[in-house]
């Protein structure tokens, strides 16, 4: 299997993604943010698509489009009650610009299924190096707002208290996610990135007993669920994407099983 | 002798669109004393502690913190706070919370030192591990005054914070209070509803009441003057 180039890329490239997803999970699950997460995934295959038109890599367009995007979904449901109906809003709008500049690109369906659930076989090491910076973008500004974040995130009316600037923390915080949105879209597709940036920290949270245990679960998790899919995917040839959604399920649910288990008790 | 003031407001008003909340509101507040906040639901007692804690700008007068800004630290314990009861976070790391700054994400042996004394002089010690969703409603609010104790705050300011406690657990928080306020001789704000815990346990009262502002001694509140004119 690693005689292949392109498997050692999809391996290398899911191991990037399964370290990032599984840290900004743990805050998308504690700000309760997993639906703007799905709306951002959907605004990457728009931004993919965009660029496919405009003739740019398809990282490139969903890189703009994201992180665009994220800080007017940010200022839009600053607000929590009326967060979802904005992000209906927003989510449907851009799915519909997505499947526009498909149809203008003159691209065929399979295109639009290969960003939407992902590819193995496309990942360059180009593809690689570049996932490998925004990563190291993505955690470097984690590492250095890591208080304040987490602050926000697990007591936003403590941090409030205190005087920290929580709406600047929230747009940088989407800014974030939008590229790891466009980071992790490149093995699962745009449709199913919110798999890997909600479940292994939303199964976490059960089991672990401080944020930092919660974020080397979850980035556990996200590790046994791409690898695996992407073996599953090798020795089976169906998509690596639905693997690594069952995979990720079914932790979830056990999770839940368990921590049912716990209150009976 | 008496005590240096540490907070004064002058002619102090807030007023939102065509709603003015409170005006000409006169108060100084000496070191170590604990005033009580009271009034009826709506008539700007919150307002007041957001002004004081800088998250909203006065419309007309000015609010000194003495001898200097910089000196004068509040702790606030609100109400209400959302806190999901699966949240791996123990109450030890919740404390923690507070100790922010351009810092590594975790504490240094300083700051764990930190967290230990006033897990201890809160009486969590013994609670430090368990998860903060799962403690009662008793141990959080000993959790919450922890955590805004934990920088070593002049000021503090309960927000209603015992409305939900049953009177025992009430009874044992302000005790708490009234211990750290003689031994910090730290200053305290405590907003509530509760006439008996307020002539109980503070020395000075404002009362806030549409259009008028009422302060003194605890002693002169008497039942009457709260029930006239129904304001708690």
């Amino acid at each position: 299997m690693f005689s292949y180039e392109f498997m050692r890329n999809a391996f290398a490239a899911g191991t990037i993604i399964a370290i990032i997803c599984g840290i900004m999970g743990v805050f998308v699950i504690a700000r309760n943010m997993s639906f703007l997460t799905h709306t951002l995934s959907e605004i990457g295959f728009s931004g993919a698509a965009f660029g496919v038109f405009a003739g740019w890599a398809p990282l490139n367009g969903m890189l703009l489009f994201t992180v665009v995007s994220s800080v007017i979904v940010g200022q839009l449901s600053a607000r929590s009650e009326r967060r979802e109906a904005a992000t209906s809003a927003i989510s449907a709008l851009f799915i519909g610009l997505g499947i526009l500049f498909l149809s203008l690109a003159n691209k065929n369906a399979s295109y639009a299924t290969s960003i939407l659930f992902g590819s193995v076989i496309g990942i360059s090491a180009g593809d690689v190096q570049q996932m490998l910076w925004l990563s190291l973008l993505v955690l470097v500004v984690v590492f250095v707002i890591y208080r304040f974040l987490k602050f926000d995130s697990f007591d936003h009316t403590g941090a409030r208290v205190k005087g920290l600037w929580t709406n600047a923390l929230s747009i940088t915080f989407l800014v974030l996610l939008a590229l790891s949105v466009s980071v992790a879209a490149q093995i699962v597709g745009s449709l199913l990135i919110f798999i890997l940036l909600t479940l292994p920290a939303a199964t976490a949270k059960y089991f672990a007993h401080t944020v930092g245990g919660m974020m080397v679960l979850a980035i556990t998790l996200a590790l046994v669920g791409v690898w695996s899919g992407l073996v599953l995917s090798y020795v089976t040839n169906f998509p690596v994407s639905f693997f690594i959604a069952a995979i990720e399920a079914v932790f979830y649910f056990i999770a839940l099983g368990w921590q049912r288990l716990q209150t009976a008790e | 002798m008496e005590s240096a003031p540490i907070l004064k407001l002058e002619h102090l008003g807030v007023t939102f669109p065509n709603h003015p909340v409170f005006n000409d509101l006169n108060l100084t507040i000496n070191q170590g004393e604990i005033w009580s906040i009271i009034g009826k639901n709506g008539v700007g007692k919150t307002t007041l502690m957001r002004t004081i804690l800088h998250q909203l700008r006065p419309t007309h007068g000015k609010i000194s913190y003495l001898p200097s800004q910089g000196e004068v630290t509040i702790g606030y314990v609100p109400q209400f706070r959302n806190i999901d009861a699966d949240y791996p976070l123990t109450i030890k790391d919740f404390v923690g919370l507070n100790l922010t700054g351009w810092k590594l994400p975790w504490l240094s042996a300083k700051e764990r030192a930190k967290v230990q004394k006033i897990l201890d002089q809160t009486g969590l010690k013994q609670l430090a591990k368990r998860p903060i969703g799962q403690a009662s409603g008793g141990e959080k609010q000993k959790a919450y005054l922890a955590q805004a104790l934990v920088e070593a705050p002049n000021l503090l300011i309960l927000d209603e914070s015992t409305a939900s406690l049953d009177p025992v657990t009430k009874t044992e928080l302000l005790d708490l209070v009234t211990e750290l306020n003689q031994r910090l001789k730290l200053t305290v704000l405590f907003v509530t509803h509760d006439i008996p815990m307020a002539q109980k346990y503070t020395q000075h009262y404002l009362m806030m009441t549409p259009g008028k502002v009422e302060q003194g001694p605890i002693a002169n509140l008497t039942t009457e003057k709260v029930w006239e004119g129904e304001n708690v």
